[in-house]
């Protein structure tokens, strides 16, 4: 019973790139020190978004653009709710995720049963979205590290009164920071729209959203951690059903158990660190979740 | 404190509502839960089609409602506890892993009579009804038998529950019977309802050379998956006919509505009673969907034969000589598995090579 490790990998790259796009957008906000919990709300709105416009449009293309700006629509009634009005933000995220889902199943109705065009294959026979992700790793990484703008918002995340008493528009930079994660996971979710599933269907993100959450947190908030988080927990999930399919017998619930219990051991890891003195490298940002008024 | 005024207020309040109704003729309400969302193509939408079957029929002696994608679990108590305290006095849950919570909650409410899909535990305000889904897996798996070109077929399972087993074992036997070298392949994808996932476990099937599989899931994504791969796939619960006339060459489809009708019927005249039922093909619970010309016609043709014959109760799927996996004797030449062994079925038949999960 041998499996081609290669046809594994491939699955293992479909699987992973709607996590991994959720995952890289919600790294970018919590990095900018906002906790936006609403991310499988954003998800369901672009899988919807992004299908409805690649069927009528005829174009997968059209359908990701569609899923970028319906994404980020979206999570802006969480800037406005968190950034102006100081809401909280772990019920806003909460909220935005409930509201995603009942709005998408509202005006899903007319899609359920609709076909998709089928999506562009790329190099490899890997379809374009596949290496966009990809791509997007080291691009995140080098923003954030290498450029002025990826200071000011990880400045912003870190200590954000101290970057307004720098004079840096904390608010600005944040809401910017949240409409990219919203355009993110707006894309993450029709990728499972468009290109998995190819098709509507109510509530069909079922928990993506979450597992995005868990990644960053896994990935001690680096790009580069996504990546390998969003590949464990796709590799997971392909492996266990590729064993299954070649007929050996899996402990199935330990393997799905895995990635969540590799994140508690990161999250272990990063308490011990810290309380040791070592080093805050690898912690959360030290202003996430928590309000920002200037006034203050 | 909080919890208990609540509970107290909510009583009162059904007190209450409860003394003018004795005036006019009671309105009967009926409740469902959902594990999946109505708009799932496959189970809940055909539980739903039966919910709004009885409105037709009783029309305004009858109010329902409805609550989707519960999961299986403690929420499912609340669910049901809710539609209780609302005033529902027959509730329909339709799914196996209701089955606890539904026990629990008719304890606490003994006048509120509840109808359990695919259990087995029953109360005197309890009853359970299921489907012989295995009659139509028979016909399906005849016709996987003869349309694989690469003579393995697949099966994306929900949950090892003997109500899958049951399927598993009754396609694999019969795509056996007319392609003695038919291989079957299973894939567990823990979940009723998870489209994402369903398509991943289609594509695992499929890379492992399946080329024509059934599903005990809920979504149409493996049919999705399927057409994207040039393979074939069956309706699942409900007819899916927007795959048609492929890669869904034809459907197992679950017709509650007479069911429901009769039961909301006899709790209107008061005649209800608990009890455990299990139809099948015959009863018209069980409805192979159209056999679309994707089939050759000789196949289709010895598939609607076989149809018929369970149907009348010529045949019935498990005849013996069966041996189990492990190569043990389990039915003896012309003898038929009882409904109680069925019930707790948890083994597969002699030939399937997949490990059953523990």
């Amino acid at each position: 019973m041998m499996i081609d490790p290669l046809s594994v990998f491939i699955l293992l790259l479909g699987a992973a790139t709607p996590i991994l796009f959720a995952a890289l957008g919600e790294l970018v906000v919590e990095r900018a020190g906002v906790l936006n919990l609403g991310v499988e709300g954003m998800m369901i709105t672009g899988a919807l978004a992004g299908f409805a416009a690649a069927h009528a449009s005829d174009s997968p293309a059209l359908g990701f653009v569609a899923a970028a700006i319906a994404g980020m629509a979206v999570s802006m009634t969480f800037a406005a709710l968190t950034q102006f009005l100081l809401s909280n933000q772990v019920a806003t995220g909460l909220a935005l995720t409930l509201f995603g889902l009942g709005l998408t199943a509202l005006f899903g109705k007319p899609y359920e049963g609709v076909k998709a065009p089928a999506i562009m294959p790329g190099p490899l026979g890997l379809n374009w979205m596949i290496w966009l992700g990809m791509a997007l790793v080291p691009l995140i990484w080098w923003f954030l590290t290498r450029t002025r703008p990826g200071l000011i918002l990880r400045a912003v995340g870190e200590n954000h009164d101290a970057a307004h008493a720098l004079g840096y528009p904390v608010r600005l930079v944040r809401i910017l920071a949240i409409g990219f994660g919203g355009a993110l996971a707006g894309m993450g979710g029709a990728y499972i729209s468009i290109a998995t599933v190819l098709q509507w269907t109510e509530g069909m993100t079922a928990g993506a959203g979450w597992i995005a959450l868990a990644i960053v947190v896994f990935a001690q908030w680096n790009p580069w951690g996504v990546l390998a988080g969003a590949w464990l927990f796709g590799g997971v999930t392909v492996l266990q059903l590729r064993l299954q399919a070649a007929g050996v017998a899996v402990p199935v619930q330990l393997l799905s158990m895995a990635p969540y219990l590799a994140t508690i051991i990161v999250l272990v890891l990063i308490s011990a660190r810290q309380k040791f003195g070592r080093s805050g490298a690898g912690a959360a940002p030290a202003s996430l979740g928590r309000p920002f008024h200037a006034l203050k | 404190m909080k919890r208990r005024t609540l509970l107290g207020s909510a009583a009162a309040l059904m007190a209450s509502s409860a003394l003018p109704a004795f005036a006019q003729e009671e309105k009967l309400k009926v409740g469902f839960i959902y594990v999946g969302p109505v708009g799932d193509g496959g189970w809940t939408y055909q539980h739903d089609l039966a919910r709004q079957a009885i409105e037709k029929e009783y029309g305004d002696r009858i109010e329902t409602t409805y609550i989707e994608s519960v999961p299986e679990g403690a929420d499912a108590e609340r669910a049901l506890t809710q539609l209780a305290l609302a005033g529902n006095k027959l509730i329909f849950a339709t799914s196996f892993g209701f089955m606890d919570a539904v026990i629990n909650v008719a304890k606490k409410f003994p006048d509120v009579k509840f109808e359990h899909a695919t259990g087995y535990k029953r109360a005197e305000n309890v009853a359970t009804y299921d489907a012989r889904f295995y009659e139509g897996r028979a016909v399906l798996g005849t016709i996987a038998g003869r349309m694989t070109k690469s003579n393995k077929i697949g099966y994306i399972g929900s949950f090892p529950i003997p109500e899958v087993i049951q399927g598993i074992n009754s396609a694999y036997i019969h795509a056996k019977k007319v392609n003695p070298d038919v291989e079957m392949k299973v894939v567990w994808a823990y979940t009723w309802f998870d489209p994402a996932k369903e398509a991943d476990a289609a594509a695992a099937l499929i890379a492992e050379g399946v080329d024509v599989f059934m599903q005990h899931t809920d979504s149409t994504a493996p049919l999705a998956k399927a057409q994207e791969a040039g393979a074939f796939g069956f309706g699942q619960a409900s007819d899916m006919t927007n795959f048609a006339p492929k890669p869904r060459v034809a459907s197992i489809i679950d017709n509650w509505s007479p069911y429901y009708i009769k039961r909301v019927g006899e709790a209107l005249d008061g005649t209800w009673k608990s009890h455990g039922v299990w139809l099948g093909i015959g009863d018209g619970e069980v409805v192979i969907g159209d056999i679309t010309e994707a089939v050759p016609p000789e196949v289709k043709e010895e598939a609607l034969a076989l149809r018929d014959k369970i149907a009348s109760g010529e045949y019935h799927p498990f005849t013996g000589p069966l041996n189990k996996q492990d190569g043990s004797a389990w039915l003896a030449e012309g003898q038929t598995a009882s409904d109680e062994e069925l019930a707790s079925l948890n083994f597969y038949v002699e030939g399937i090579t997949a490990p059953m999960p523990k």
